[in-house]
């Protein structure tokens, strides 16, 4: 290991209590970034969920749709034109909305439906744990999340509610199929959809449209574009994007998770900065032996450094170790921290970058002690 | 060949500024001979220390000249001063100054890391260096585990394991024993002749002089004559060399 090295590391064990002071900032740091931005990321797969689910290569939407939620209704018959372009596969149209749940209690909450043809690929439920999806035809059948079996009412298949008036039976039962509004999932098929939602039969939400083998997804799209009249005819790739956008930063709710990763990279900074500023002045001695000694002022440039990256380094594995463990803990939450491996890499290098910047401070101290004092003392 | 390691001419240097201005040095002509163990002595506030900063690439003079193996210091930025005392001049301190965190061996072998030198060779030098003071058996030790003799033999075995030309040391036996002092002299005698090396100690401890080629006396921030001098009554000194 190299002189400068050991040095930077003993320099920092040496006073125990401030490296775990600095181990503590650092950690507390990259872990509030880490949950920010995991739940960034979780926020914005759940709110994808539905389109990522779709057996679709290109939804046909109302004019202005901002998210798969999106309450607006499109003519159902277009699905008729779209079916006859060139390249089109199938076309499955979709019935979304709100309605109200009311439990064999009596008590009310609000679900969100979703219906399609059950005969054709388009957004099935997935997950199945109990039931199946070809129970779903018959008339009142539905299926919902376990996750929201407390809040339904409900213990499992063959449980029984009302929706509208009209009573409806649970055929099937998924896992982890969760909203990440408070108002839970119900899948129905379209007929069942149009009668709980109140969508009049010829009118539905978006079209789900399955492309030919070996199309051109922007091609085929241009020319139903030409068939639809006001609809927007969007790939999947762009209306999760949209999506996503939508509900990150047209809520404010990404910014809000941004701004407090943000803190979490002053807070860190500012901790590490005053941390290592402090250690270096009581080393001053030191450093100025060095310099007297002759030594370059990039050899003790990197000795700091060195110091604000062994912190990055122990910060960053102790903060990754607490990271994974709210992941796990998170996982069947209604809003996942997701951990990816593009954020921890970008984590770490933040962390780095973090302690590096810090030491500047400590860098500037350091330049302006004269060796001279060497022989004052 | 000129054997001069250090020289200075006319140097004067004022430290401060305004009211507080001082002359610390006002015209000092010196040189440090390869090969010679010479004291620099003088009472308190003389320019004793002004003048081994100077002579040691610390402060540049405000006016004069110092050379450095033939190298002039004037107009040489600080940076450019380090690499002069990395290249040719060891230090010892009154305190020692050795990294409490570092072995023995490791605070010697710190002078040669940051001359670049690293790795095996490194490690060799530095137990050398430090078999040469007599440490053999403290490589492994942290300062605070060495007595304080030990520690400036540390030191010592520091600011020569790169070879300079020249070793400064302030006052080095002011913090040892009778004992210790005259150890640690020892071996910077030893130094001064048999690596040829040219060695200046600062002192007011008057137990020293026996070890010394040379005395120059500094009163004022002016070099004197031995018999001008207050320690004009110490034994076996000898007339300044210039």
């Amino acid at each position: 290991m190299r002189l400068a090295l050991t040095l930077a590391s003993r320099n920092l064990f040496h006073d125990r209590l401030r490296f775990i002071a600095t181990l503590v900032g650092i950690v507390f740091s990259v872990v509030l970034v880490m949950i920010q931005m995991g739940l960034f990321l979780g926020f914005g797969q759940m709110v994808t969920t539905m389109i990522d689910h779709a057996t679709a290569d290109l939804w046909v939407v109302p004019k202005g749709a901002k998210c798969f939620e999106d309450p607006s209704l499109l003519d159902a018959r277009l699905a008729n034109r779209v079916r006859n372009v060139d390249g089109v596969a199938g076309v499955v149209p979709l019935v979304i909305g709100f309605s109200d749940w009311r439990q064999e209690s009596g008590e009310m909450t609000p679900v969100f439906m979703v219906g399609v043809d059950l005969r054709e690929p388009g957004l099935q439920p997935w997950n199945i744990v109990d039931g199946t999806v070809e129970a779903l035809s018959e008339r009142g059948a539905l299926a919902v999340d376990r996750s929201y079996f407390d809040r339904l009412g409900v213990n499992g298949v063959g449980s029984t509610a009302e929706i509208r008036g009209k009573r409806v039976k649970v055929a099937a039962v998924t896992d982890r199929i969760r909203s990440f509004t408070t108002t839970p999932y119900v899948f129905v098929d379209l007929k069942n959809a149009r009668m709980y939602t109140g969508a009049p039969p010829d009118r539905a939400s978006n079209l789900l449209v399955r492309l030919k083998q070996g199309t051109d997804p922007e091609k085929v799209a241009q020319s139903i574009r030409a068939e639809v009249g006001d609809a927007e005819v969007l790939t999947n790739g762009e209306f999760q994007s949209r999506s996503r956008s939508f509900w990150l930063f047209g809520t404010g709710a990404g910014a809000a998770l941004f701004a407090g990763a943000l803190l979490g990279v002053i807070v860190g900074t500012i901790i590490v900065a005053q941390t290592l500023y402090s250690s270096t002045k009581d080393h001053l001695g030191e450093f100025a032996t060095l310099r007297a000694m002759g030594s370059s002022n990039s050899y003790i440039y990197n000795v700091i450094i060195y110091q604000g990256v062994l912190n990055a380094v122990i910060g960053f594995c102790v903060a990754a170790a607490i990271g994974l463990v709210v992941v796990e803990a998170t996982a069947r939450s209604a809003l996942p921290i997701v951990i990816t491996p593009s954020l921890m890499a970008g984590l770490s290098a933040l962390t780095l970058i973090m302690c590096v910047i810090s030491a500047i401070g400590a860098i500037f101290r350091v330049v302006r002690t004269d060796p001279a004092t060497v022989f004052m003392r | 060949m000129n054997d001069a390691i250090i020289e200075a001419a006319s140097v004067h240097k004022t430290l401060g500024a305004g009211a507080g201005q001082v002359e610390a040095l006002r015209g000092i002509d010196l040189s440090l001979q390869r090969g010679e163990l010479a004291l620099l002595m003088g009472p308190s506030g003389s320019g004793k220390t002004t003048l081994l900063l100077v002579l040691g690439c610390m402060l540049t003079p405000t006016s004069g000249s110092v050379t450095i193996c033939g190298q002039p210091t004037k107009d040489v930025d600080k940076e450019g001063l380090a690499k002069l005392r990395r290249e040719h001049i060891g230090f010892v301190f009154q305190s020692y100054h050795l990294f409490p965190t570092l072995t023995a061996a490791q605070n010697v072998q710190l002078a040669l890391d940051i001359r670049g030198e690293r790795g095996r060779a490194a490690v060799k030098k530095s137990r050398e260096a430090l078999a040469m003071v007599g440490l053999q058996n403290k490589v492994h030790s942290l300062p605070q585990q060495l007595s304080g003799g030990e520690q400036q033999r540390v030191a010592i075995a520091r600011a020569i394991v790169a070879n300079p030309s020249a070793v400064l040391a302030d006052e080095p036996t002011a913090a040892l024993d009778g004992e210790n002092g005259q150890a640690i002299m020892k071996i910077l005698k030893s130094i001064a002749q048999e690596r040829s090396r040219a060695i200046m100690v600062v002192t007011h401890d008057p137990r020293v002089v026996p070890f010394a080629d040379r005395i120059i006396h500094i009163e004022d921030g002016r070099l004197v004559d031995a018999n001008e001098s207050e320690y004009k009554h110490l034994p076996k000194v000898t007339a300044l060399k210039m």
